[in-house]
């Protein structure tokens, strides 16, 4: 059977699936949940590599460029966060970010 | 099944594996050397479709930079990671009804016969052009460099700001320690460094 655009579709969404799984299961832990973000951002990127190809669109790779930078920058400011949280409170538990009764 | 099937297939299901023991791995650090294998994986795929280069910029930035990065703050960080595993399984539930429904959503939308194959072929405001002539890499940079030059900027604006804001967020002043201070050095005068003592016959100061 032939590989078509359905096959890459379903597998970003597989992928995009276990991110927001990830999520749920790993409520304290903020590195996981940073990861599963990473996933989602992975898949929605196979998402836009695949269209860009099947439709011989060649912006939709110029999108993924992109959201590949807003991904990594994302990672860093968040890491930055964690370990500046850490280091005031002893603490990466989501349960202990209540500083602001939000 | 062709060559390009069987290496979609290992690829995927490498990929969506990976990806599980991402979330459900004990220890951090296996989590964060599992996305490192998701990503080449993931990769592996851009590859398959001819997007060559957004491959290598996974590896490079995301195994190179990324994946270190979290690997780097894991081991960093003193936590005792087996307590905040606990309530994994209490959460099991509520999850995983809320990832099949999503899953079965997408796969319906997505991977039903919604889409023809051929939906837009040459449609596209930017048509890939024929890999032998002109490769992957370099149609990037003929259409990123010129007509999505301000998109570019914009990324590279991104960056800055966030290279910036983790400096920010991460940097900190230790007390006690000497540093040399070039303005408090020019800023001293005759006045306030030398200070002229009349000393008394036998007293001393």
């Amino acid at each position: 059977m032939e590989i078509g655009l359905s096959h890459y579709l379903v597998l970003a969404a597989i992928l995009f699936t276990i991110g927001v799984f990830g999520i749920f299961v790993n409520r304290k832990n903020v590195i996981i949940i940073l990861m599963s973000v990473e996933l989602i951002l992975l898949s929605v990127n196979i998402n836009l590599v695949a269209f860009s190809s099947f439709s011989g669109d060649l912006v939709g790779q110029i999108f993924a460029l992109l959201i590949l930078t807003v991904a990594a920058a994302e990672a860093a400011i968040g890491l930055a966060i964690l370990v500046a949280f850490f280091r005031n409170k002893g603490s990466i538990a989501v349960e202990d970010i209540n500083a602001m009764k939000g | 099944m062709g060559l390009a099937s069987i290496f979609f297939y290992l690829f995927s299901t490498i990929l969506v594996l990976s990806a599980f023991m991402v979330i459900s791995s004990r220890n951090p650090v296996h989590s964060v050397l599992f996305l490192i294998l998701a990503f080449f994986n993931a990769a592996g795929l851009f590859v398959l479709v001819g997007a060559e280069f957004l491959a290598m910029l996974l590896v490079i930035v995301y195994v190179g930079a990324v994946a270190v990065l979290f690997l780097f703050v894991v081991m960093m960080l003193d936590v005792d990671f087996v307590e905040l595993k606990q309530g994994f399984l209490q959460y099991v539930p509520l999850g995983g009804l809320v990832a099949a429904v999503l899953a079965v959503e997408l796969v319906v939308v997505l991977g039903g016969s919604l889409f023809d194959p051929n939906f837009a072929i040459g449609s596209g405001t930017a048509p890939i052009p024929d890999v032998t002539e002109i490769g992957n890499t370099k149609a990037i940079g003929l259409l990123l460099y010129t007509r999505y030059i301000y998109f570019f900027q914009a990324a590279g604006l991104v960056l800055l700001v966030a290279m910036i804001g983790a400096i920010v967020l991460t940097l900190r002043h230790k007390e006690g320690v000497k540093r040399q201070d070039i303005a408090a050095q020019n800023a001293r005068t005759r006045e306030t460094a030398i200070e002229v003592v009349k000393v008394e016959t036998g007293k001393g100061i």
